[in-house]
């Protein structure tokens, strides 16, 4: 029997570089006011949210993709054609074939790099970054763009009163490259699809063009059951994430959940009984729930404001429709 | 041993102070959660992972909205619990 040559990657990975794209239409809660019966306090009170952003025309999937992949390329000080692979995460990139990856890979000018779209909704980064990870040790690429991209205004039901405040628009990229040492512990992932009903879209688009719905498909959610998981139980993946990397919450410097609501963070920093010294990233609050886009946006920020620094230990976990979950503790470009 | 209603509302007046910073003695079973207790809808959640952990009984996501008053989850505790 013929014997293959063994495949030959990085001892480990790290993210080397992050960049972010917030639309510039800024929308405050007075705008979604116009369309529900609510109030600032009450938005504010039950999310966090202040203001979101919210896409227009030319600030599409790819594009706001390209300008955040443009910032992490420079951040990691490396050359676009030296990436072998441009993962895009994302729910709300609406023209499905061929995946917008491709698009994003040839005009940032990698050079024919692997390019895939996947769906792994507010986990999406985790889930990505762990692809990447994995192409990198086992050596098809060197460099891996991962990006986690939404326009969830486009599935937003703005008369939908429990939703319609939640959702923004971005896009948050890394480069994942090689390391000598560890910098992405393993993940702790899974899927329970058995909650698949929590977290959904209204309605598959097949029934829109049928006409069998006159609506729009939205993004829609059943707010405690969301609260009860999100909390309470991805505080124990959290901790698992801790314990397979061998960090102890005394080392941990910052804490990055995906920026679903505020409530969510806070609750589950009283779960995970975080030390004070952790950072908490509270990106939310300006930048509403962007799913995939959430985690990648809010580091960039946190190590903008000077809040994080590189070097940083950092507990990073995603959560949402699927139900689906990813948590991993990585070291902060 | 399964505890007794009074044992049940002391426990969830703590729980509700805990979370909300309601003074214990205003937790009455005839207080409404979100009308007279300060308990939203995700405060509520707390509340029912608090009472399940201490009152071992289990509160599925459909039963919560049926706890409107204190009276409510304690009888809920009292019928249920381990």
């Amino acid at each position: 029997m013929a014997k293959l040559k063994p495949s030959k990657g990085a001892p480990y990975a790290r993210i080397l570089g992050v960049g972010g794209y917030r639309p510039t239409r800024v929308v405050p809660n007075e705008v979604i006011l116009e369309t529900i019966d609510s109030s600032d306090e009450w938005i504010r009170s039950r999310s966090g949210i202040e203001t979101r952003h919210w896409a227009n025309d030319e600030e599409t999937v790819a594009a706001m993709s390209i300008e955040a992949s443009g910032k992490a390329i420079a951040d990691a000080g490396i050359s676009a054609q030296q990436i072998g692979g441009v993962i895009v995460s994302t729910v709300s990139h609406f023209k499905q074939t061929p995946a917008v990856a491709t698009e994003i890979a040839d005009k940032l000018g990698t050079n024919k790099a692997a390019a895939f779209d996947i769906s792994a909704g507010c986990a999406g980064f985790g889930y990505a970054l762990t692809l990447a990870k994995g192409m990198i040790v086992e050596g098809s690429a060197e460099y891996v763009l991962v990006i986690g991209v939404e326009r969830l205004s486009d599935l937003t039901d703005l008369e939908d009163r429990a939703t319609a405040f939640l959702f923004g628009d971005g896009a948050g990229a890394v480069i994942v490259g090689p390391s000598q040492e560890p910098a992405i512990g393993p993940t702790v992932w899974g899927s329970e699809g058995d909650k698949s009903e929590t977290i959904k879209q209204t309605v598959p688009w097949t029934d829109y063009r049928t006409g069998e719905v006159d609506k729009f498909p939205a993004i829609t959610q059943e707010g405690q059951a969301v609260f009860r998981w999100a909390v309470f139980e991805m505080a124990k993946v959290a901790q698992q994430a801790l314990d397979a990397a061998g960090i102890t919450p005394d080392e941990l410097d910052v804490f990055i959940p995906h920026q679903a609501n505020e409530r969510i963070i806070d609750s589950m920093v009283k779960t995970l009984k975080l030390p004070e010294h952790v950072t908490v990233a509270r990106d939310v609050r300006t930048t509403g729930n962007t799913s995939a886009a959430s985690i990648p946006l809010a580091m960039e920020r946190l190590l903008a404001t000077g809040e994080a620094k590189s070097g940083d230990t950092a507990l990073v976990i995603g959560f949402g429709a699927g139900l689906v979950y990813a948590a991993t503790v990585v070291t902060l470009p | 041993m399964a505890a007794t209603q009074e044992e049940i509302v002391a426990g969830l007046a703590d729980i509700v102070n805990e979370i909300a910073g309601i003074p214990v003695e205003d937790v009455q079973l005839d207080k409404s959660f979100t009308d007279d207790l300060d308990v939203d809808s995700l405060s509520m959640v707390e509340v029912v992972v608090a009472a399940e952990e201490r009152f071992d009984v289990k509160i599925p996501d459909e039963d919560v909205k049926n706890l409107k008053t204190v009276g409510d989850a304690t009888n809920y505790i009292l019928k249920h619990q381990g």
